[in-house]
């Protein structure tokens, strides 16, 4: 199926990209989004099974392969909606779909990888469809974007490479070839430790670029300020995700060894120091897409915080993860709406949303209840399990840090959203206002309902799944 | 031999630190992948002829040939100035590169491993740290290129190390060279040249909060 996908992927982006007609572009896409469930379905039922001898659906990548099929469709969606909006020329729609469907088929197969050399190339395909997405506007501020995107991706897959290598040297000592993660894993207590730390620092820091974590969180920030909002939806969902699971994998390694607590204190630094940097930025920032990429930041910093803490925080980090991914895309497709409100992106400009768009206001505030993970949003639930986990493992100074650093993040953000629905705006002229379509939030509805419905009431399967996932982790 | 021709590899870094002009910096990559071939000769003997001859390829063409001259071809079609303007003095900046050149020496004899040859190491790490000191150091976005492409030529080195071993490896770093360069230079820096006549970092320092 992997093999069928990868086929069906590279045919129809090459298509997209030589197409100038609408209605086969349309189709193409569809045919794209029945490709994607039929994989993620098909995984499903051939857990840890490998496939195509790189690749083996665990419980991890199937769950986020699962949540990135669910969030594809409305994502598609908004894609063509934006492009809608925008009069786009058929060649420059061609491209943004091409990079779109390659970027969502360069994060499966990520996650379905059981090599850390195909992961590695997989994650250099992301840097070159995310940097076509970002610089679909071919001005020199998305061209500043871009420049920044590819120099920190390419220096953060050179750390990545870097990792492996040292990674190769761990296992020269115990005579071990195969570099998939299976092998490395039963041959865990064999790694030459010191190399192994090594190794785990390039890697983790290379794949910080993706996830959004101090120290190489900066160029993310530029890409999804600069990037049509759909992509920057998906920079902050799927493709933080990708980030995610390389560190989850190489985690999992080092979590068997005796170097875990030296490596769990690499993460819980960066992890604090990325919430203190969300914080910092959040308190002041005026770009309302910005502001929902730091928030994204701080998710981040919360998720690595569980999972390094370990005990019930592993289970709490992957389904924090997960429901990010349902939550943060929401405020990004709300995102295209405001602008094309109030034709700015500055909370300077915006205000009275409420009355210009109601159905979109009452997105951004429930999407703001959800980000903030205030109760009855999913997030809360999982936030909740990473605080508990901290409390057990006696992290008290850092839970009260990040307790203190949360607060003043709610403040920041809510601040600048009551401003966007209620406080009137300076000076607007209403006459020139669009109408808003109302369906067009409904995705946005689904996708923050979806996320509450698997806090609260998760499925069997989807409960199974996390258990499994965590056994990854010592 | 291939210590002397590692070593020789590791003055160029010094070269680079104190150089002014950009074309000198082209001179010490193309350089730098000359030698690179020659490495590539003397440690992979235990890898199959056609990987062999593949790899010698990259490093031969790739390394030593088309990078440098696009970049020169960049210059003068976007003419851009000649000078590197560093933030630093060049006095400076020798006694930062021979510092980072000792703290990896220092670094290496303090692992204890018999399964690396620790020339490779050392020299891999001082090319990847004159890397970044040149991107954080310099002025020039194109310098920066350079500075990104001596890092590869780093890495490369500690991938040849481990090649006999795992030549896939040694494929995955001409790959990410291939992937790197052509991203950041083919597709890219055209069009930055496109936009912004004479490109240094201040143009690009608007996107910020």
């Amino acid at each position: 199926m992997i093999a069928i996908f990868l086929l069906g992927t590279l045919l129809i982006c090459s298509l997209l990209f030589f197409n100038k007609n609408t209605i086969v572009n349309y189709t193409l896409v569809i045919i794209y989004a029945i490709l994607l469930w039929a994989l993620g379905f098909y995984e499903y039922n051939h857990i840890n099974i490998v496939e195509f001898v790189y690749f083996k659906p665990d419980a991890i990548g199937v769950l986020l392969l699962f949540a990135l099929c669910i969030v594809s469709i409305p994502t598609l969606y908004h894609c063509y909606l934006y492009i809608a909006t925008h009069d786009e020329t058929p060649h420059s729609r061609g491209l943004f779909f091409a990079s779109m469907i390659m970027l969502l088929s360069a994060c499966s197969m990520a996650y379905l990888s059981n090599h850390i050399a195909v992961t590695w190339i997989f994650v250099e395909l992301t840097t070159l469809s995310a940097s076509a997405l970002i610089y679909h506007h071919r001005n020199i501020r998305a061209l500043e974007g871009v420049w920044k995107y590819v120099f920190i991706c390419a220096l953060s897959i050179s750390f990545i490479y870097i990792g492996i290598l040292f990674l190769s040297l761990a296992m020269k000592q115990a005579g071990i070839e195969d570099m998939s993660f299976d092998s490395i894993m039963e041959h865990y207590d064999m790694l030459n430790l010191f190399w192994l730390k090594l190794s785990f620092l390039f890697i983790f820091t290379g794949f910080t670029a993706k996830i959004g974590l101090v120290p190489m969180y900066t160029a993310g920030i530029d890409a999804k300020d600069k990037a049509p909002a759909p992509a920057g939806a998906m920079f902050s969902s799927v493709l933080m995700n990708m980030g995610f699971i390389g560190i989850y994998r190489i985690y999992g390694i080092v979590s068997h060894t005796q170097i875990q607590h030296w490596a769990s204190v690499i993460i819980i630094i960066s992890a604090v120091l990325s919430i203190f940097v969300a914080t910092v930025y959040m308190t002041h920032i005026k770009n309302i897409k910005r502001m929902f990429a730091y928030s994204s930041i701080e998710h981040m910093g919360i998720v690595m915080l569980g999972l390094a803490v370990g005990g019930i925080g592993v289970y709490a980090a992957i389904l924090h993860i997960i429901l990010h991914t349902f939550v943060k895309p929401s405020l990004f497709f709300q995102f295209n709406q405001i602008y094309r409100v109030f034709q700015s992106k500055s909370i300077n400009d915006v205000g009275h949303y409420f009355k210009y768009n109601k159905t979109g206001a009452i997105v951004i505030l429930l999407g703001f209840i959800s980000a903030t993970a205030m109760p009855p949003s999913g997030l809360f639930i999982s936030e909740f399990l990473v605080f508990q986990s901290l409390f057990e493992a006696h992290q008290i100074l850092i839970l009260i840090l990040v307790l203190i650093l949360l607060t003043m993040i709610i403040w920041g953000f809510g601040s600048n959203i009551f401003k966007l629905l209620f406080t009137p705006p300076l000076s607007i002229d209403e006459s020139k206002i669009p109408r808003i379509n109302p369906l067009d939030s409904v995705s946005q509805y689904i996708l923050l309902a979806l996320s509450v419905y698997l806090a609260y009431n998760p499925p069997a399967e989807f409960v199974n799944l996390i258990q499994e996932a965590v056994t990854l982790i010592q | 031999m291939t210590d002397i021709l590692l070593i020789v590899f590791a003055i160029t870094v010094l070269f680079m630190s104190i150089a002014n002009r950009i074309y000198t910096y082209i001179n010490i990559l193309i350089f730098q992948g000359f030698i690179l071939f020659g490495v590539t000769y003397l440690s992979l003997t235990e890898i199959n002829t056609w990987n062999l001859i593949l790899i010698m390829l990259e490093t031969i063409i790739f390394k030593a040939l088309a990078v440098p001259l696009f970049i020169k071809y960049l210059i003068k079609r976007n003419k851009i100035t000649r000078e590197a303007e560093p933030y630093l003095p060049n006095f400076i900046s020798l006694i930062i590169v021979t510092t980072i050149i000792i703290i990896t020496i220092i670094l290496s004899s303090s692992i204890e491993d018999t399964y690396l040859d620790k020339t490779y190491f050392v020299v891999a790490l001082a090319n990847l740290f004159t890397g970044l000191y040149l991107i954080v150091s310099r002025k020039k976005i194109i310098i920066h290129v350079i500075g990104y492409l001596i890092i590869e030529n780093g890495v490369f080195v500690l991938a040849l190390a481990v090649g006999n071993e795992m030549p896939m490896l040694v494929n995955l770093g001409i790959m990410l060279d291939i992937f790197a360069s052509v991203l950041i230079l083919g597709i890219f820096f055209n069009k930055l040249g496109d936009v912004i006549k004479d490109p240094d970092v201040n143009f690009l320092r608007k996107l910020k909060d």
